[in-house]
């Protein structure tokens, strides 16, 4: 049956293509295509180049542009974001400033850390560091809390003299985060995390499913104001370490009430009574 | 081939126009299945000051020349790449004439690598420095297609054809096209240079490089033809509104628009219950500003109550200023609202922006600055009941708590049962 051997065969080979392309196709939302760390950087909003967190970011750039990255950040976190700029050998007095924004873009604070520093004339580089507040899983519209979503990091010179602009410059970054547990967990839940462009996503998956091949054509060139996402995918919001205190605290109490009541009622039946009276 | 003789002739700028128009045919094919292909347009600096030999020892026009043939052969194949020279073909001393010569080496196509580099090695340094002409001119060969568009500006000297600002020139092109970026090299810059050709970079969201060296000219302009073939979402251009009855409504999208000093400018978006609303604005500086300033973007029913605002100030140097905010519509209104909206219709929300950027007297205020607006609406957030996660409990509080409780509670029961024991005993 030489046509089933060829059919069996064109199938194999299809199944062993599809294989490793399926598995290609599933992080094609992680921001860097393989392990390779992003080398350039955005600038802007909308061309900020996405990175990981724990993971260095380079870019060559000059005095004065203004350097654009975005990481995302999922509940419970508390992120820490460090930028490095090497300085030409010769150059005045410079003041460099790191600005954190979430996926409204609205400025976020940072607890601690030197945002802005100013490197004296001649210095070889200068080191910033930002440490934001904790990631909530809710809050309310009012409240400029920091949400799980994608955030921004601005690099930019904010003092800087003209005869200095347009110097070639070396910055890093490296954004990483520390877990608070189930300290900041909240009730509460946003139905989508805070990246911006999420509601269009949305409604291209939905003409693609509609529409089919045309439009699946069409979306596979377009691009996404942000296709970020942590590693192991947004977190449900359901997990807290909560569970477990809680749960302990009741297996805890039942057992305290067990002590308390075998203390109190003694040993059981008084032995002088006898059985079945 | 034809095309390289004429520019060897150096006919100036009529003929290189009539070279475009006879060149476009052959590409016109690839541009229409490829209209959104990034375009990026080299415009070369040929004035006569590009004869100085300050570059690694060679002369500044055989820097750039080097530069171009690595350039030419790292261009990514999506990459529309032209070439626009200025400078090139007038050596006289009439200004008049000598601002107008700029002329297009290499139309904006589909790249011929060999034909790109022979229209390259044909230049030497000759004329004035029209910039202000030569960008205008540039944004006019990067005109149609929906892709992004760069002009790459490479010179070596200031504008000499005042009383034409090229940083005017810039804003007028940004604020005509979507998406155009003007980046500009300054090769050995002094200063008034530097400051024409970053006012020129910052009125269009580009950047501004300074370059001493070959190898700093190559990556640079290798880095910046790579960054337009990036994919980036092209926004919708849209015209806000004085007052919220006339604004134009929007939807989940990205969009543009101009906004003047201490204008306001309206748009409207339905938001049905059960919806969230996020928006977020940011407004550009793309001119010489004070640097005090601030943006306000507020939700506001059709009846004029605040929903909620989003606010940023800041001072200093900025790109932008921007901020946003959430409003989530509750499921039900049921009786608590103001009765504004039918019970089931979906609200319109209006938003409306205002900034207080403000400039030195001698600034223009038209066109006004650049104005991005990211409108999203998504399903509403799972309401919070709770301060804590689902109300559950944590610590050692909590468990001395529950040990003390359980402990009481079970003391209780025993002695309740001793009691119950007792007086089945006595009876």
């Amino acid at each position: 049956m030489r046509i089933t051997r060829v059919v069996s065969a064109a199938l194999l080979t299809l199944g062993l293509a599809a294989g490793p392309a399926a598995a290609d196709s599933t992080p094609s939302a992680s921001p860097s295509d393989g392990d390779a760390a992003p080398t350039s950087a955005g600038t802007s909003f909308r061309t900020a180049t996405e990175i990981d967190q724990g993971r260095t970011a380079t870019a060559n750039a000059s005095a004065g542009d203004y350097l654009y990255w975005s990481f995302p950040a999922d509940t419970g976190q508390r992120p820490t974001v460090k930028a490095t700029v090497k300085l030409p050998a010769e150059h005045a007095a410079q003041t460099w400033q790191i600005d954190v924004y979430d996926g409204l873009r609205r400025r976020q604070a940072c607890q601690h850390g030197a945002q802005t520093r100013t490197a004296a004339a001649g210095t070889e580089s200068v080191e910033l560091a930002c440490v934001l507040r904790t990631v909530r899983a809710w809050s309310e519209p009012w409240a400029d809390d920091p949400l799980p979503g994608t955030y921004y990091l601005r690099l930019t010179a904010v003092g800087v003299r003209t005869a200095d602009l347009g110097q070639p410059v070396a910055a890093e970054v490296r954004v990483e985060s520390k877990d608070m547990g189930g300290a900041a967990a909240v009730d509460g839940r946003l139905a989508e995390p805070l990246i911006p462009g999420v509601a269009m996503e949305r409604r291209q998956d939905e003409n693609e499913n509609g529409a089919g091949a045309e439009a699946e054509e069409e979306s596979g060139a377009s691009a996404v104001l942000s296709a970020i996402e942590p590693d192991d995918g947004w977190s449900s919001g359901w997990w807290s370490d909560r569970w477990v205190w809680t749960a302990s605290g009741a297996v805890l109490a039942a057992l305290a009430g067990i002590g308390g009541y075998a203390l109190t009622r003694g040993p059981g039946r008084p032995r002088h009574v006898p059985p079945n009276v | 081939m034809i095309r390289k003789q004429w520019s060897a002739m150096g006919l100036g700028a009529l003929l290189a126009v009539l070279a475009a128009g006879l060149a476009f045919p052959a590409g016109a094919a690839a541009d229409e299945t490829t209209a959104d292909a990034p375009k990026v347009n080299l415009v070369i600096d040929v004035s006569g000051s590009m004869r100085e030999r300050d570059i690694d020892g060679q002369s500044r026009m055989a820097a750039a020349k080097q530069a171009f043939n690595e350039v030419l052969d790292a261009t990514p194949e999506e990459v529309r790449l032209g070439i626009r020279t200025l400078g090139a073909d007038y050596p006289g001393d009439d200004r008049r004439t000598g601002c107008k010569d700029t002329a297009q080496l290499y139309p904006v196509g589909p790249l011929d690598r060999t034909e790109a580099k022979t229209a390259v090695a044909t230049l030497t340094p000759t004329g004035w420095t029209p910039i202000g002409p030569a960008l205008l001119k540039a944004a006019d060969d990067l005109d149609g297609g929906t892709g992004s568009k760069r002009i790459v500006l490479i010179s070596d000297g200031e504008d000499t054809c005042a009383p034409l600002d090229p940083c005017e020139v810039a804003r007028e092109i940004a604020a005509k096209g979507i998406g155009l970026t003007i980046d500009t090299l300054g090769l050995v810059p002094n200063t008034k240079m530097r400051r024409q050709l970053s006012c020129i970079a910052e009125a269009t969201g580009g950047t501004y490089t300074s370059v001493e060296h070959t190898d700093e000219l190559t990556e640079k302009v290798n880095q910046l033809v790579e960054r337009a073939a990036d994919p980036v979402v092209t926004p919708v251009a849209v015209e806000g509104a004085a007052r919220c009855a006339d604004a134009p409504a929007l939807e989940s999208g990205l969009y543009t628009d101009r906004e003047e000093f201490g204008q306001e400018r309206w748009y409207r978006v339905d938001v049905a219950p059960g919806q969230e609303l996020r928006a977020s604005v940011s407004v550009a500086a793309d001119r010489a500003v004070n640097p005090d300033y601030a943006v306000l973007l507020r939700a506001v029913t059709e009846h004029g109550r605040e929903i909620v605002r989003g606010e940023a100030a800041g001072n200093g140097r900025t790109d932008v200023i921007s901020t946003g905010l959430r409003y989530p519509k509750p499921e039900s209104d049921g009786d608590g609202g103001d009765g504004e909206e039918a019970e089931t219709g979906a609200e319109t929300v209006c938003l409306r922006v205002t900034n207080s950027f403000s400039a030195a007297s001698g600034v223009k205020t038209s066109p006004g600055m650049p104005l991005e607006l990211t409108v999203d609406v998504v399903d509403g957030p799972a309401q919070a009941a709770d301060v804590a996660s689902f109300g559950l409990g944590r610590g050692w509080w909590l468990l001395g708590v529950l040990v003390v409780a359980g402990f009481l509670a079970g003391v209780l029961w025993g002695w309740l049962s001793r009691w119950r024991v007792a007086v089945w005993r006595t009876n």
